[in-house]
């Protein structure tokens, strides 16, 4: 009888850890698991068009939110082009015109190698935590697992999605699926994950697939990740603009 | 009875001359005015159908439907065999493959770094291919402020607002940075070899040309196009015959089920030159019966005078036996010999001079002047237009007019009573 009590009490245990946990605790363990003190990552984009799909890869250095690298590799006219993000400024380099190019203003809205991703995508990468305040909603059952359902809404100004709703994965705690919203409350973006893997003692996804609103008969942007290595050294001098040209 | 009544016109000087410079000068003037009309509207067409519309143009349906947002992702592919089939299918028209595009150009300083961006909306016109019309129609020798016009696919010209907004002048390197037909990002150095100015308002403010190889290049659009524009061999806009080629390659080639199927728009579709275009014909229709009621006025009022100086003459024609129907139907068949004349003399007199305006054109622009700065898109110089509806649209009012004011003068003949004819011709 007691070791049935035992059992009971302790499968309520673990059952409700997560339910326990505030809805800051919920998103300082996502940005746990989606930030990283350091990161290289190995990936392809697979921008489905409204006539072809194109596959484009991709190698990112990145060190904490402020700074970023990344190499395209392939196809033949996107390789060479590199980009590098230091805090709030962004540079593009271009091997066909030897330019590096300051992306800026406007520019920032638009599309990163025709995806359903944009530079400001790119460059909003800093803790949830830090920009949004989260409102639980709920608790849902999607394909079943459990989720909640979370509002965060800016408490900083000038972000590109001011609220954003998100669906997370109670285990994971990852934000499974997400709908990204501006300050009137119109849908721009949705994104979704999958194939998540432990790596490294965190959960992280394999896939992500970006969905612009906006754009008619979008048919999205998928982001696989082929590798990823966590809190590895990356020597300094490849966040230098003078890197951009080598 | 024609000759008999053609020769009492031509012998009677005072009974044909008059009737004749009236109708002469009317028709004269009718076709000057529908020759000036006509080429004022169709040098508005053309300045549109040059820059953008084309008389009738080739698309994909889904670049039609999103055509505002210039998406090349939806461009035509095979753009080259498409035009030789149009070229071959439509020999009254020549076909050029055009790309529309817009960015930001980026010109950089010494170092590589940029020195000052703006943007720009870009033209990709066949300047280069042999036999190409393009820089005929755009008129670029003429309107090139500065430099030379390019010689290939890497070298532009840019209006001199943008060239002069960004400090550029010739032979500066200008980055383009747009987006491929692919969405990627994509940027692509060009030299800046000339400046124009085309006097079309905003367009002209951030407009760059370039080959169409070049824009092919830098937008990875190897064998695509935005659209393909079709011109009349004439380069004059004739709706029906736009829109019934319209209508023709529609049923043959267009595929509604298929958004990348060929869709062939013709100029009154676009940017709403179709209001234009009925305006066009409205106001051409308005204007000919206006100068019909004022002819008909001056000859009916011409007869009424005719008829009271040839009140002895009709009266003893009555009085020896001839009917009144007899003696009007002979005065008509007067007014239309009378009419004819006029109308042949008066067109050859309005197409002399309305092929002499088409040749030397009205120049206005000092008193344009002040109005340069303003948003028209219209040429500074007028041409009148001889087309080929100038040659018989003279006849309609030129005879109808005279016939019915002769009609109407001629009902007094049928107010004579034959009782009182000899006691008036005795007076």
């Amino acid at each position: 009888m007691n070791k049935i009590l035992i059992l009971i009490l302790s499968y309520s245990f673990l059952m409700g850890q997560s339910d326990d946990m505030t809805v800051q605790d919920i998103i300082k363990a996502m940005d746990n698991n989606l930030n990283a003190k350091s990161r290289v990552i190995t990936s392809k984009m697979i921008v489905h068009g409204r006539r072809s799909s194109r596959t484009i890869e991709s190698r990112n250095w990145v060190v904490g939110t402020d700074q970023a690298f990344t190499e395209y590799l392939s196809p033949p006219r996107e390789a060479g082009t590199k980009m590098l993000k230091l805090d709030d400024k962004l540079w593009v380099y271009s091997p066909q015109t030897d330019r590096v190019i300051q992306i800026s203003g406007h520019m920032l809205r638009q599309s990163v190698m025709g995806s359903d991703m944009s530079y400001n995508d790119m460059m909003e990468d800093r803790p949830l935590v830090e920009l949004y305040e989260a409102t639980l909603e709920g608790s849902i059952e999607i394909d079943g697992r459990d989720h909640w359902i979370m509002l965060l809404e800016a408490k900083v100004k000038g972000l590109s999605y001011p609220k954003r709703r998100a669906w997370i994965d109670k285990e994971y705690l990852l934000p499974m699926k997400e709908e990204l919203y501006a300050k009137s409350g119109k849908l721009l973006k949705t994104s979704t994950m999958d194939g998540i893997r432990k790596i490294q003692g965190r959960w992280f996804p394999s896939r992500f697939i970006f969905k612009d609103a906006l754009k008619r008969n979008s048919k999205g942007t998928e982001w696989v990740i082929d590798d990823i290595q966590f809190d590895v050294e990356i020597p300094e001098h490849i966040f230098l603009k003078a890197a951009l040209r080598k | 009875m024609i000759t008999f009544l053609t020769k009492g016109i031509l012998r009677d000087r005072s009974r044909s001359l008059f009737p004749v410079i009236v109708v002469t000068l009317t028709v004269a003037m009718i076709i000057l005015f529908q020759g000036f009309l006509t080429g004022i509207m169709n040098s508005m067409f053309l300045d549109s159908a040059v820059v953008s519309t084309g008389h009738v143009k080739v698309m994909t349906r889904a670049y039609h439907e999103e055509n505002q947002l210039l998406p090349n992702d939806l461009a035509l592919l095979n753009a080259e065999q498409l035009g030789r089939e149009l070229n071959r299918e439509h020999p009254d028209y020549f076909w050029t493959p055009r790309i529309t595009f817009g960015g930001l150009l980026d010109v950089p300083d010494e170092n590589g770094e940029t020195q000052a961006q703006g943007p720009v909306y870009a033209l990709g016109i066949d300047f280069l291919s042999p036999g190409s019309r393009q820089i005929e129609i755009w008129k670029l020798e003429r309107r090139l402020v500065d430099g030379r016009l390019p010689e290939n696919a890497n070298e532009v010209l840019l209006g001199t607002k943008l060239a002069s907004r960004l400090g550029l002048s010739c032979g500066e390197i200008v980055t383009l940075i747009g987006s491929t037909m692919h969405n990627a990002f994509t940027t692509y150095n060009f030299t800046v070899v000339g400046t124009f100015k085309l006097n079309l308002g905003p367009v002209d403010r951030h407009m760059m040309l370039v080959d169409i190889s070049g824009a092919r290049l830098a937008l990875d659009m190897e064998n695509a196009a935005s659209e393909i524009l079709g011109y009349s061999n004439t380069l004059f806009y004739e709706d029906r015959d736009a829109v019934l080629l319209r209508n023709k390659f529609n049923t043959n080639h267009s595929d509604s089920t298929d958004i990348f199927s060929p869709i062939m728009i013709a100029l009154r579709d676009a940017n709403q030159m179709g209001t234009m275009v009925d305006w066009s014909d409205a106001a051409m229709a308005i204007m000919l019966v206006i100068f019909l009621v004022i002819v008909m006025v001056v000859l009916w009022n011409m007869g009424l005078m005719n008829g009271l100086r040839r009140y002895g003459e009709i009266g003893m024609r009555l009085a020896i036996g001839e009917s009144k129907g007899q003696v009007y139907r002979s005065m008509i068949v007067e007014s239309v010999i009378i009419g004819f004349i006029g109308t042949v003399i008066g067109t050859a007199m309005g197409l002399g001079l309305t092929y002499y305006m088409q040749e030397v054109g009205l120049d206005y622009s000092e008193a344009m002047e002040s109005l340069i700065s303003t948003d028209i898109i219209m040429s500074n110089v007028i041409y009148a237009q001889v087309t080929p509806e100038l040659y018989f649209i003279g006849f309609i009012p030129g005879v109808l007019a005279t016939v019915l004011g002769t009609m109407m003068a001629g009902r007094a003949i049928y107010k004579r009573e034959m009782a009182q004819l000899f006691k008036e011709l005795e007076t």
